[in-house]
């Protein structure tokens, strides 16, 4: 029963309630470094890497933070470990470093960061508090990837830096500037509103409920 | 877990789980501090080493310096410039000859700083190319500058002698439009990307003009580093 109610706890966040397409949480770095799959994939990580880390830090520390300095609390924590990613990525690569910019620190601003400590992990014991932090962080990749895909491969005419169409392919350049990031946001949200529109409809029919 | 907030939380207790928040979260951030320093060193002297070999293929030992009105000093083991001091690299070939000077410049370009990473020639006084370290340019048309062989032929030759007194650049770098250099010191811009083409030769400019005359005087001690 708990492994179900753990493994839903993971879901919840990478499909149900996924914090880009269905929260639509996070918008800067969304926007900002999906140009290319590499990049999102990065990103996304990151970010799953502080969920988790802070979620796990705000769950053990969550009886004995008075609600008076809890977001000061939260946010010291989840800064702390946006320095921490900050530091793995210089020491890994400095060229992924340039690319991902001002957004690596600019994760200690992201809402979904203070969203779960606030609405999660502080209520729950560690091992929720992070598999439900884990789920939502591989969502918030999952979300990044499915647009840095599209923008790398319609504006750059690549995939992970691997040229699919050869030399006579005329790259798309608006797909790998900022209005870029909102056409394809726009689009992805489009069809996964839909996608659920009509599975919600065929869910209804199967029921015999008239919609 | 009511939402009312508990009124009567001592005021220790908050500074308390405040200072414990801290020190807990002081000593990560101290720990990887300390863990990734080696590596991200490593780094950023290979990242270094990649665009000198750009600029002076024939580098063999890269050499740190600070420039200041005092003079030069080796900059071997120093993370921070001293002030009003300017970083540049000896570069030296195989045999331990000079090869080049390289120094960085940067400029506020279309969408962020660019930065570039010059060669100087001290002989002759020249620019020898540039590489770019990091720019945010508009991929198609600002980014040009990496790959438009037209635009990276004025740096093959780029004249940037100093002025009798060696107080400033005897002619200001200048980005001209393109189609209408006429002279050694001027940089024919591309067409459709002159705000990025401009960034180059602001910025090589005010780095030459800041720089050269500092290091020039001092050339041989470079030539005859120990």
């Amino acid at each position: 029963m708990s492994a179900i109610t753990s493994f839903d706890e993971f879901l919840n966040g990478l499909w149900k309630q996924n914090p880009i397409f269905v929260m639509v949480l996070g918008m800067c770095p969304t926007l900002a470094v999906t140009v290319s799959a590499v990049n999102a994939i990065s990103m996304g990580l990151a970010t799953t890497f502080v969920l988790g880390a802070s979620c796990l830090l705000v769950s053990l520390l969550r009886n004995s933070i008075p609600k008076q300095v809890r977001i000061a609390s939260y946010i010291v924590i989840i800064a702390t470990f946006v320095t921490v990613v900050d530091y793995a990525i210089q020491a890994i690569s400095l060229d992924l470093y340039v690319a991902l910019g001002a957004y690596i620190k600019l994760i200690v601003a992201n809402c979904v960061l203070l969203g779960r400590a606030e609405a999660h992990a502080a209520k729950n014991p560690p091992l929720p508090a992070t598999t439900n932090a884990i789920g939502m962080g591989l969502g918030f990749t999952l979300g990044l990837f499915m647009i840095g895909c599209v923008r790398e491969i319609l504006g750059a005419g690549k995939l992970f830096g691997v040229s699919l169409f050869g030399d006579h392919f005329q790259p798309w350049v608006v797909m790998v500037l900022p209005p870029g990031g909102f056409f394809v946001l726009g689009f992805w949200l489009i069809v996964i509103a839909a996608f659920s529109h009509f599975s919600s409809k065929r869910n209804a029919q199967l029921k015999g409920v008239q919609l | 877990m009511s939402d009312t907030p508990e009124v009567n939380t001592p005021s220790f207790a908050m500074v308390r789980t405040l200072g414990l928040v801290s020190v807990i979260c002081g000593i990560i951030i101290v720990g990887v501090y300390q863990v990734t320093l080696p590596a991200v060193n490593a780094n950023k002297k290979l990242a270094l080493e990649r665009q000198v070999f750009k600029v002076l293929p024939n580098a063999k030992k890269i050499v740190p310096y600070f420039a200041s009105a005092a003079g030069i000093t080796s900059a071997e083991g120093q993370d921070q410039a001293p002030a009003g001091s300017i970083i540049f690299y000896a570069v030296y070939d195989a045999a331990n000859n000079l090869s080049g000077i390289a120094a960085e410049a940067s400029s506020s370009g279309y969408a962020d700083q660019v930065r570039i990473l010059y060669a100087y020639d001290a002989q002759k006084q020249l620019i020898t190319g540039i590489g770019v370290i990091s720019m945010r340019e508009t991929p198609g048309i600002g980014d040009k500058i990496l790959t438009d062989q037209a635009f990276l032929k004025n740096f093959e030759a780029l004249d940037v002698s100093l002025s009798a007194d060696l107080q400033s650049l005897a002619n200001a770098v200048k980005t001209v439009k393109h189609g209408t250099k006429t002279s050694p010191w001027q940089i024919d811009a591309i067409a459709g990307a002159t705000v990025t083409s401009k960034a180059v030769g602001r910025g090589i400019n005010e780095s030459a003009q800041n720089l050269l005359p500092k290091l020039l005087p001092h050339l041989e001690k470079l030539r005859n580093p120990s």
